[in-house]
């Protein structure tokens, strides 16, 4: 049997969906209300992930308290409570989808080093969810 | 290394256990396992064993193991597995607080 821990967080950001390869046109037709020009805000939860053995002498697959320091340094302290597509450069040339959001973050999380990174998964609002767990 | 879960006295949790079951539903029941027999064999492995004890001194399996959401699923997945008569026990998703659960598969399955 395979065992996993996971760990969910949230932040409050907002995005536009935008892309430069269509036209305005074609971005109003695709994105509709989300490409309003000033943007919106979402309360994002993202579901971390950690697979590996657990430890006998703790019992833990990895100390939460690291995960959560981890994840607050490299995620919740850039994306809480800013604008992603002026605000974090990956975002200044990829759409901000929720599908994109969840390869930045997976790849800002993939160096944990105390227990191996499983998938990330984004909530964007209660009705639609995103993950990826790495590879191609 | 455990911080407030190391305090003397221990402390409770309000658990949620999910168990997930697949297997293709049977010709006359349409059913992949009757929930009446899952409900009883949960309240007779999980709830009796587990429910409103203190997890480190009251549950057999638990002793020599720290009671972890991990250790803890862990021992709920040995507890089901060999106990289901139809389908396949696909998932034990146990949930110690909303925002931190373990999940417990078959070896080389995802846990979705």
């Amino acid at each position: 049997m395979r065992v996993t821990l996971t760990r969910r967080y949230s932040f409050s950001a907002s995005h536009r969906l935008h892309s430069d390869a269509m036209t305005e046109a074609e971005n109003q037709t695709l994105y509709g209300k989300c490409n309003n020009p000033y943007g919106h805000g979402h309360n994002y939860v993202v579901e971390v992930t950690l697979a590996g053995a657990v430890n006998p002498a703790t019992g833990m697959i990895a100390n939460l308290v690291d995960l959560d320091a981890y994840v607050q340094k490299q995620v919740l302290a850039d994306f809480d409570h800013r604008y992603i597509n002026e605000e974090i450069p990956a975002f200044k040339t990829l759409v901000p989808t929720t599908e994109n959001l969840c390869i930045e973050i997976y790849n800002r999380l993939k160096g944990f080093t105390g227990a191996k990174l499983d998938r990330v998964r984004i909530e964007e609002t209660s009705r639609n969810s995103f993950e990826y767990s790495g590879g191609a | 290394m455990f911080g407030k879960c190391n305090n003397p006295h221990g402390h409770g949790h309000n658990y949620t256990l999910e168990v997930t079951i697949a297997g293709d539903p049977d010709a006359k029941t349409g059913m992949v396992l009757d929930l009446v027999e899952l409900k009883d064999l949960l309240e007779r492995e999980v709830m009796a064993r587990m429910d409103h004890r203190f997890l480190n001194y009251e549950v057999t399996e638990l002793k020599g193991l720290i009671p972890t959401c991990e250790n803890v699923s862990m021992v709920i997945w040995k507890l089901l597995e060999p106990k289901i008569r139809m389908g396949k026990l696909h998932r034990v998703r146990l949930y110690e607080a909303p925002d931190l659960f373990a999940d417990c598969v078959a070896d080389g399955q995802g846990t979705n």
